[in-house]
């Protein structure tokens, strides 16, 4: 589902956003960088339209304002503090219950008004990209807005009888580390600092890529699989209840069948998941080892 | 008479590709790929791409080689098209599955329904109906591909005929479970709503293949050429003053008329999805009349009268 965007994040030079169920945003440093940017940038879509032109969109660095008026970028800039601060919010949170409590159940619970409104909010980001403050495609940011949205809402929110569930824990935790990353990147690079952060914590830019590309590659699977083991842990409850199902006979002759889509969506990251994974595997071959793969064009 | 020499190189890798020495100056590109296909012939023409700069349009088949800005030695760049399949295959293929699968749906062919419902038929006088509108609508969409269109592409890339197959199969399979379900519930305002669905059905029938018997008596047989429809005698085609691609209209209103008579959701969401994509090519078609003809009609717009 939102997967689809690790190639994005890859790939671009600014937005696209590494949403996906957990990597860690796989953005081009600071503009010093131009070597991950270059590299980054041509990375290739999952199958969107748009593609080609989003590898071409978001060529630039971050950092680069293009013609962001003053007040898309103040807008952004507190959209994006803001973002930070709320999962880094939410992480102190999550830390904090289970320091005091020693354990996971009610976690969810006591976090999900939190994250409720802050994965919410990130559907401003659709509009963003509408509007041409972000040049990222539209199509890109939607699915993976969506695909968060479904989680929080359609399976954790619906579903009480997952929320204490590890698994909830384990694409919690892969979100918030990914989100916090991400956000606070983009307000940096917006305000045109240099990200003392990364620099403090690896001196070179490239040995910075070396580490984002490494943590990627546990998280990315972690966040995936805390999200299909939700779903399948609710399986037998949607089951049970029928709930979001609509049956025949009806007026508008049409039936849905909230358990199999569950299903067909758990399917759908077989084909999705590899993809991604593996297309980051090769950009990370790229940008460390400087390996020129030729990318099949479409 | 002076001999043009032509080098073929990789868009991409700028590999030497292929040397052609003593071409005639009035040789097509057609007739240059055809001759590549000889030391290549794993590139048939139909899949070559050539052109003049690597990251340029493509060079058209009747492009004649003294008439392009080369010297007499031209430098082609070459692009793989991928594996290509022609139009003509890709329509047939893709009108035969929805008009099949519908009627395995219609006449309840085993394991879709419950046992006991194998084989019966339907007490509802609109199933009937509107498995007669679905199964004449693709008729005549293959019986248009055979004698109708002329097309000015031969080919397109295969995977298209996957994804495009997937899209009218599915949907055709989707829609027509519902219709000739069991349980299926007939029209809120029963036989009049059914009436006048059919009626918007039929004109829009009619009113698309009147507009593509005009746009077949625009372009004679065999030529690529392109010029501004007109409205005809027939008053069908006098949308073509309020519209560039009246045919894309006309198929919308039948998929809307086709809704109505089954008042079936999916049917709905199919007309949905394929106006948007008919919107996209309208639109296109739209913009490339007005780049190409300074006198293009102002009033039109591309599929919808004043509106879109």
């Amino acid at each position: 589902m939102g997967r689809l965007t690790e190639a994005a994040a890859a790939g671009s030079g600014s937005r696209a956003a590494g949403w996906a169920g957990s990597p860690p945003t796989l953005l081009p440093l600071s503009p010093t960088s131009p070597r991950c940017a270059a590299t980054m940038a041509s990375s290739d879509e999952d199958g969107t339209n748009g593609g080609a032109s989003e590898a071409g969109e978001d060529r630039e660095a971050p950092g680069e304002r293009r013609r962001l008026g003053v007040l898309a970028t103040a807008w952004l800039t507190f959209y994006d503090i803001a973002m930070t601060a709320g999962w880094l919010v939410l992480a102190i949170a999550m830390v904090r219950f289970y320091m005091e409590k020693g354990t996971h159940r009610g976690l969810y619970k006591s976090i999900q008004k939190t994250l409720k409104f802050f994965q919410t909010f990130a559907l401003l980001e659709i509009v963003h990209c509408l509007i041409g403050i972000v040049p990222t495609s539209v199509i890109v940011t939607g699915v993976q807005v969506s695909s968060r949205i479904f989680m929080v809402w359609l399976i954790t929110h619906s579903i009480k009888p997952i929320q204490n569930e590890e698994s909830v824990v384990l694409f919690l935790v892969a979100w918030t580390v990914t989100e916090i990353t991400r956000y606070s990147f983009y307000t940096f690079s917006l305000l045109d600092h240099l990200p003392y952060f990364i620099k403090w914590a690896s001196p070179t830019m490239p040995e910075c890529c070396y580490r984002r590309y490494n943590f990627f590659i546990i998280l990315y699977p972690v966040g995936v699989a805390g999200e299909l083991l939700t779903i399948y842990a609710a399986l037998p409850h949607v089951k049970k209840t029928g709930m979001f199902s609509i049956r025949l006979p009806n007026k508008y002759n049409v039936s849905f069948d909230y358990y199999y889509f569950l299903l067909i969506t758990m399917a759908s990251y077989i084909p999705l998941f590899p993809q991604l994974y593996f297309h980051m595997l090769r950009q990370r071959r790229k940008v460390l080892h400087g390996e020129v793969i030729v990318e099949k064009d479409d | 008479m002076k001999h043009y020499e032509v080098e073929i190189l990789d868009a991409k890798t700028r590999e030497k590709l292929c040397f052609l020495d003593k071409v005639e100056p009035h040789a097509t590109i057609a007739e240059i790929k055809n001759l590549f296909t000889k030391t290549h012939p794993q590139w048939y023409p139909a899949r070559q791409s050539l052109r003049l700069d690597p990251k340029g349009k493509s060079l058209k088949d009747e492009d004649v080689l003294q008439k392009l800005p080369v010297g007499t030695t031209a430098t082609l760049y070459f692009r793989d098209l991928g594996a290509q399949i022609s139009w003509v295959t890709v329509f047939l293929t893709e009108y035969a599955g929805p008009l099949f699968i519908y009627l395995l749906f219609y006449f309840r062919v085993p394991f879709i329904y419950g046992r006991k419902y194998d084989f019966t038929s339907s007490r509802h006088t609109v199933v009937h109906l509107a498995c007669i509108c679905h199964s004449f609508h693709y008729i005549k969409r293959l019986l248009e591909t055979l004698f109708v269109h002329r097309f000015s592409h031969g080919t397109m890339p295969l995977r298209n005929i996957f994804k495009n197959c997937t899209y009218y199969w599915g949907f055709a399979a989707w829609m027509a479970y519902y219709i000739n379900h069991p349980l299926y519930t007939p029209p809120t305002y029963g036989a009049q709503q059914v009436k006048l669905a059919l009626a918007i059905f039929v004109i829009c029938q009619l009113g698309n293949f009147s507009i593509h018997m005009a746009l077949r008596d625009l372009r004679p047989a065999g030529s690529k050429t392109r010029k501004i429809p007109y409205p005809t005698k027939n008053p069908f085609t006098w949308l073509f003053l309020l519209v560039s691609c009246p045919n894309y209209t006309y198929e919308v209103g039948s998929w809307i008329g086709f809704a109505i008579m089954t008042q079936c959701l999916p049917v709905a969401l199919f007309s949905l999805v394929g106006f948007t994509q008919m919107t996209i090519w309208a639109k296109g078609k739209h913009r490339s009349y007005l780049k190409e003809f300074r006198d293009y009609p102002p009033l039109r717009m591309p599929i919808i009268p004043f509106l879109l």
